[in-house]
């Protein structure tokens, strides 16, 4: 049986690869790519060596901001993101965690402010244990990130 | 001339504050203590917001204003509020910013003062939002532990009953990383510090352990700090239960060392008897007195740019 994974090249563009098995979805949110008119490849579940299991985005004629690349590492600290040319990896974009992220998650409080006022959410994040948490700004409770649902 | 950080600052949470700014703040009050005060609050209008009810907080916030000459607006509900015609919060603070120079708000919800600071205009400090923070309570506390030890520095402090939902708490561990101290949390399983407080504690070097009785950590410290723990979280008969191993009689206290003080933040219903109120250990009334000059100074510091002094 064929190693080759179903998946069509792309020209140019960018390709998330090594996403943690289950947040491409999520990711496609984060960056607005269902309303998009930019072509979207989504492997879910795709086989992985190093992974056992992975997700994986091509997006067609779209690079992605520095802010954008950092928000995906969010969701899957391990995911690269390569830039594409010609058929080509023309960069692989270095990644770092933002100190913080404004709407994309949902406060799991149901005390917190941000549940009865129409706020924007504002989570800290940060690294510990290999866990990232997310702190709000609000209410300043800390919680896993697979605590936190997101608003997108 | 000394330079005044807390200057139009806003004070939402307990980390807020530097060492510095806690010097200034007890400096300030033990002036004010002493009846030397050197700062006013002429001209100034301080509104009171206070979405949820408060005896201590609200009436010593006022006597505070009062005594430095200045003018107190406000309400102690929110049912006659234009919240309750929908006014959002965000909306209602902006606008009593327009009439006042500082805002006090007490809110059920958790986050209300930071969302308040980021509406108004005017410094903002918070009064109390829901189970999150109560930052001048943990001011007055350790202001009183200043007070009645001296140092803060190298003592051992006790936190007895709801270490989960009190404000106090929170505020308290917060404000104890400016300081060398240990910490013994006695408190029902189920009403334990939370993780994500404890979490702050370890990163900040804050030596804490965790007991489920009051007998065994009272010979080992120098501040009691006892808080109520609410029926509402328990059924009637775990309620029970949990109630009668925290109460503080004056048979539990035969192995305090003799400077221990015991502090509480005030309402208490039955964790402290009332025959410990004779004991040479009681210090909650003297505590519970100092809340007006710890909330002049905060005020007055808050408002004044030059020290005066």
């Amino acid at each position: 049986m064929s190693e080759t994974l179903p998946v069509s090249a792309i020209k140019n563009g960018t390709v998330i690869d090594h996403i943690a098995p289950g947040q491409a979805l999520r990711i496609i949110h984060l960056l607005g790519l269902q309303n998009s008119t930019n072509k979207v490849t989504i492997g879910l579940h795709l086989p992985s060596k190093s992974m056992g299991s992975k997700d994986l985005i091509k997006i067609e004629s779209r690079i992605l901001s520095d802010a954008e690349a950092n928000e995906i590492v969010v969701f899957s600290p391990a995911a690269t993101i390569n830039v594409i040319r010609d058929f080509e990896v023309q960069e692989k974009v270095r990644t770092r965690l933002p100190s913080s992220m404004k709407r994309v998650f949902l406060c799991p409080n149901s005390a917190c402010i941000t549940h009865s006022e129409s706020v924007a959410s504002y989570f800290y994040i940060a690294e510990d244990r290999k866990q990232i948490k997310l702190t709000c700004h609000y209410c300043e409770k800390s919680f896993d990130r697979d605590q936190v649902r997101v608003s997108i | 001339m000394a330079v005044n950080s807390l200057y139009k600052k806003s004070i939402v949470s307990a980390k807020d504050l530097s060492l510095e700014e806690w010097r200034l703040i007890v400096s300030t009050a033990q002036r004010f203590k002493a009846g030397k005060p050197t700062l006013s609050l002429k001209d100034k209008v301080i509104a009171h917001c206070f979405f949820e009810s408060s005896t201590r907080t609200r009436l010593s916030f006022e006597a505070a204003t009062l005594r430095l000459g200045g003018k107190v607006i406000g309400f102690t509900n929110s049912d006659d509020l234009s919240t309750q015609k929908g006014e959002t919060l965000y909306d209602t603070m902006r606008v009593i910013a327009g009439y006042s120079d500082l805002i006090v708000i007490r809110h059920p919800l958790e986050g209300a003062a930071a969302l308040s600071k980021e509406a108004a205009s005017c410094p903002v400090i918070n009064a109390g939002d829901g189970a999150n923070q109560h930052p001048t309570q943990a001011l007055l506390d350790l202001f009183a532990i200043q007070e009645c030890q001296k140092d803060i520095n190298g003592l051992s402090i006790a936190l007895v009953g709801d270490l989960k939902y009190g404000r106090t708490i929170h505020s308290f561990t917060e404000l104890c990383s400016l300081f060398d101290v240990r910490l013994y949390l006695v408190s029902p399983e189920t009403l334990a510090l939370p993780e994500s407080v404890c979490d702050i504690m370890k990163k900040r070097g804050i030596r804490f352990s965790f007991h489920q009785s009051l007998e065994d950590v009272i010979p080992k410290v120098d501040v009691l700090y006892m808080t109520r723990i609410q029926q509402e979280r328990f059924s009637r008969s775990e309620y029970q239960l949990v109630r009668d191993q925290f109460i503080l009689t004056p048979g539990v206290l035969l192995k305090a060392k003799p400077h221990l003080k015991i502090l509480h933040p005030l309402p208490r219903v039955n964790e402290i008897s009332k025959e410990v109120d004779e004991t040479p250990y009681a210090y909650y009334f003297e505590q519970a007195a100092n809340a007006v000059p710890v909330r002049q100074a905060l005020l007055s510091l808050i408002l004044n740019e030059n020290l005066g002094i």
